[in-house]
């Protein structure tokens, strides 16, 4: 790999596009810098959550129920209160007045059910792994050994997993309410006439099976306070939405609450959260006057960490003869699990204007109700709503090449939004700014071979090769950068999707960057440091970027949605640009001319025509000093900016996977991966291959590996990392990944984000891949994961 | 209590400990070692692996009292005067972390598995580390790093 891959060819675009300065070998914007953060985790001086400790500090764990759903009786927590090392002991009824109900933010329609959610279960508990009770004591051993002292008396009731029964009649009832949370509609165009006398119509049914997002770093919570003010330090994704939403739970003013994310260990949106811990941990340092802390095993976060996906898709598709879609409708039913937690109903809404995928029709129509189960809480994972839609679509544009006998490459041509209708506003609403499908498809195509295996396939089949080879095409859009502010609204979300962005450039020269956005593996630090010496022309390694302690960071929305580069990085350019603005101001003053009569170039400003010229350095060190600054102009050289988009971001790409499928074991193989990605502008190249790779792993696992299988009874099964199986490095092959350029025109960085594309891209690709091997069996689809066993068993 | 006596990054070490406590406990929460991490309660993850006598191992699954009398060296003991160990510094130069939180054991295990192939393949590697899980690169930047590490371990041996 080279230092500089790509260099240049970005920075040209950027500096082209007129918002930072001109180009130059020097430029910082599109190099592959190697990432700042990783000194301290390599050298392991990271500050993870569990890694704080305080004076006094006691541990906190949690009494969890081992059923899906029953009701309390009665909670003994007299004989744990005698253990040793233990300090108190609590029940849910013993904090049922303090501790609130754990909030959700996106009330999707007027008469959505938000049922009362108590952080620990006081009369109920509705999935397994909830709190029922908690200990605090001197050591983690001892809070451990404490909780088998708790008697939790508990009198079965039925459990609720089958999300279509749940909505029958006779269903027993997860809440009061009923088992319906809410229905969400949307329809654009006459969908019936879309679908009246059709010539091809495609029907299916897909699974999205539910997935526990398993971040490396398992949940850790810490708090403390000295009466008055409170802090928590959390492994979140959003210490800044987190802070308002406990304010608002525990009654702690939101003006004594520090909230402190830290280095956190990965999240891909399970951190996205405000949880039952959370809120625990601060009742109990507000309670015991002493600090805490609560550090969760993998066994108790694949119970309770929100899970991801779970949706059953009916999709159909209405097209021409010769394949051209006329319209698509879909009826979803997402399971919410026992509760809805922070964006619970929101998650498949964010997909609701993606079933049309990067296709053009006439109507369209979407119909989705959220169902209550006994199961833990679904909520964002690494896509949110945008992985299930573009699987649905992506797989049934496949059937419909298989229907009229067509490669797919073909049918997505014949539908797909040519380069020079951009912008195009599709028929789920959405206006996308910019995209090139051919252009990524041509490289895609040629990178994978795509004759040569289609060739070699054709011979398999002929010669009755027990080794099957299949390819699986996706071609993906997903809407990111969220969000502009007023669409949240206009969807009933209870935030806006701003970003904002502190640039101090300090007496000594040095810049500290403070922003919003929260990351957890995403080399932010990295990325905005290349922004930010371009923009001000100083050295890379003058700049830190703070981040993630709301003590310093004051204002964000934090880390989710492929969100922090196109509103977080374009917040602190902006704030780069009024700091240069009053740079300007000082050194017309300072070297006695007009404003416009500076060029500046490379960190200084120059007196056109002449010699004389102040660094911006230098003037830093004379806004601090401000001995001598014009009239109207404060001391410090600084500026705040926020930044709102005015559209949603769409990066696409063409993904290809060839798969060998052993037809006598049901094995697949993944034989080679090819994803072409345009993500627009691209800041740090190293960083956005590295968000590719593993994003791609994520996308694939939930194609062959991942499910989180509950029993009859609605016990959780694969509660450790020897059920749930997250891929190794033997169970995945190396991947080719290249990029087109198509820049975002919804902000001058041009860039379009690239957290979740590989995840969205790829689970479609893989299945593709698979039912292609297999159609000479007369098989057209298979339940995900596509386990070795159900391949052998659809093929018999 | 057992005592027992063990050398952690070059510091020896006495403590009086439970016999069901685990190393890692002890190297967390009682020597203040915090730069291994913990990742799950199966040894399935590798997060927290170390070296104990040369060899690696998950110190999730070995009691701090099978550790008596054993030199350990975590993540934190592998630069020397300040300057990065080869396979750390190949795993920045690979962009081979993300979070990072994998990283201290997926580099402990990188430098067990040249012991016993100095020059290995990328089946090799992929196989070799296993027992490490990432969520964050999908591996092939670690698989490049580890084939760096060890190219610049070889040479590091080689040249005199
Ligand atoms: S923490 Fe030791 S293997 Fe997971
Ligand atoms: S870098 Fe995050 S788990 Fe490996």
């Amino acid at each position: 790999m080279t230092e500089e891959l790509d260099a240049g060819v970005v920075a040209q675009q950027i500096a082209e596009s007129g918002q930072l300065s001109e180009p130059d070998s020097t430029r910082e914007v599109g190099k592959a810098r190697r990432r700042k953060e990783d000194a301290r985790l390599l050298a392991g001086r990271t500050t993870w959550t569990d890694n704080i400790q305080l004076p006094g500090l006691l541990h906190v764990a949690f009494k969890r129920s081992p059923m899906a759903h029953a009701r309390i009786v009665g909670v003994d927590v007299s004989a744990a209160r005698d253990m040793p090392g233990v300090v108190a002991v609590f029940s849910g009824q013993d904090v049922a007045d303090e501790q609130g109900s754990l909030p959700c933010a996106w009330p999707v329609t007027e008469d959505i059910v938000i049922p009362d959610h108590p952080p620990m279960a006081v009369r109920e508990v509705r999935y397994p792994g909830e709190a029922v009770a908690c200990v605090v004591a001197t050591d983690r051993y001892l809070a451990a050994d404490a909780l088998d002292a708790i008697d939790v008396d508990y009198e079965p009731l039925p459990p609720v997993l089958d999300m279509a029964e749940a909505l029958t009649e006779a269903s027993p009832k997860v809440h009061e309410s009923g088992n319906r949370a809410f229905t969400w509609t949307f329809a654009q165009g006459d969908i019936d006439a879309a679908f009246r006398d059709a010539p091809v119509l495609i029907d299916r049914t897909y699974v999205q099976q539910r997935l526990i997002p398993t971040a490396m770093e398992p949940r850790a919570v810490a708090a403390t306070t000295d009466g008055e003010s409170f802090t928590l330090w959390s492994s979140t994704q959003i210490p800044h939405v987190l802070r308002v939403m406990l304010a608002l739970t525990t009654g702690i003013p939101e003006h004594r609450l520090r909230v402190v994310a830290p280095d956190v260990g990965g999240g891909f949106g399970s951190k996205l959260q405000v949880t039952a811990e959370e809120v625990l941990c601060l009742l109990l340092t507000r309670r015991l006057g002493k600090p805490v802390k609560w550090t969760e095993s993998r066994s108790e976060g694949n119970l309770t960490v929100h899970h991801g996906r779970d949706q059953v898709q009916h999709i159909a598709l209405a097209a021409e003869a010769d394949g051209r879609v006329r319209g698509v409708k879909v009826e979803l039913l997402a399971d919410m699990g026992a509760y809805l937690m922070l964006v619970t109903p929101g998650v498949p809404l964010l997909g609701a204007f993606m079933f049309n995928g990067i296709y053009k029709m006439d109507a369209y129509s979407f119909d989705c109700t959220g169902v209550f189960t006994t199961k833990m809480p679904t909520d964002a994972y690494r896509g949110a709503g945008r992985p299930e839609a573009t699987y649905a679509i992506e797989r049934v544009m496949d059937e419909l090449a298989a229907e009229l006998n067509l490669d797919p490459i073909e049918v997505r041509r014949r539908n797909w939004i040519r380069h020079e209708e951009f912008p195009y506003t599709t028929i789920a609403g959405l206006t996308y700014d910019s995209g090139n499908y051919e252009a990524a498809t041509e490289k895609a195509l040629s990178l994978f071979g795509y004759d040569k295996l289609r060739a070699e396939q054709s011979d398999r089949r002929d010669r009755g090769d027990p080794v099957q080879l299949g390819i699986g095409v996706s071609t993906y859009t997903e809407m990111c950068g969220l969000a502009p502010s007023r669409v949240l609204g206009s969807l009933s979300y209870g935030a806006g999707g701003w970003e904002h962005g502190s640039v101090r450039m300090l007496p000594t020269g040095k810049v500290e960057v403070v922003t919003g956005t929260s990351p957890h593996g995403q080399g932010h630090e990295t990325a905005w440091s290349q922004i930010v010496a371009d923009s001000l022309g100083v050295p890379f390694d003058d700049i830190a970027v703070v981040h993630g302690d709301t003590a310093i960071s004051h204002k964000g929305m934090d880390t989710y949605g492929s969100r922090s580069l196109v509103v977080g990085g374009m917040a602190v350019l902006r704030a780069c640009e009024k700091v240069k603005e009053k740079a300007r101001r000082l050194a017309a003053h300072t070297l006695e001319c007009s404003p416009d009569d500076l060029e500046f170039s490379q960190g200084a400003f120059k007196v056109k025509g002449t010699e004389s010229s102040k660094t911006i350095q230098e003037l830093a060190l004379a806004a601090f000093a401000a001995h001598d600054l014009p009239e109207g102009v404060e001391p410090r050289l600084d500026a705040d900016a926020t930044f709102d988009p005015e559209n949603f971001s769409f990066p696409h790409g063409t993904h290809l996977c060839a798969i060998e499928v052993d037809t006598e074991t049901g094995m697949a193989r993944i034989r080679k991966y090819v994803a072409v990605d345009d993500v627009g502008h691209v800041i740090n190249p190293l960083i956005v291959e590295g968000q590719v790779h593993g994003g791609l792993a994520q996308g694939i696992a939930q194609a062959l590996y991942e499910e989180a299988v509950h029993d009859a009874e609605g016990n959780l099964l694969t509660t450790t990392m020897a059920d749930y199986l997250i891929p190794t490095a033997a169970d995945l092959p190396d991947f080719v990944t290249d990029r087109t350029e198509s820049p975002a025109t919804s902000n001058p960085l041009g860039v379009k984000g690239v957290g979740e594309a590989g995840t969205i891209a790829s689970t479609p690709a893989v299945v593709n891949a698979v039912v292609d091997a297999l159609r000479p069996h007369g098989v057209h689809d298979i339940q995900m994961p596509c386990t070795p066993e159900r391949i052998w068993r659809a093929i018999r | 209590m057992p005592r027992i006596a063990v050398t952690v990054d070059g510091i020896r070490y006495e403590e009086d400990v439970e016999p069901r406590l685990l190393l890692v406990h002890l190297l967390r929460d009682r020597l203040g070692k915090t730069g291994t991490p913990v990742g799950c309660d199966t040894s399935n993850c590798g997060a927290c692996t170390v070296m104990l006598d040369g060899k690696s191992v998950k110190s999730c699954s070995v009691l701090a009292v099978q550790a008596d009398g054993s030199d350990v060296v975590t993540i934190e003991g592998l630069a020397t005067a300040g300057t990065m160990h080869p396979m750390q510094r190949a795993f920045h130069e690979e962009h081979a972390l993300q979070c990072g939180y994998c990283t201290p054991g997926m580099v402990m295990a990188a430098i067990d598995l040249l012991r016993e192939d100095p020059d290995p393949s990328e089946e090799t590697i992929r196989h070799g580390l296993e027992g490490n899980l990432c969520r964050c690169t999908g591996y092939c930047n670690i698989v490049r790093a580890v084939r760096r590490g060890a190219q610049s371990m070889g040479q590091a041996v080689t040249t005199p």
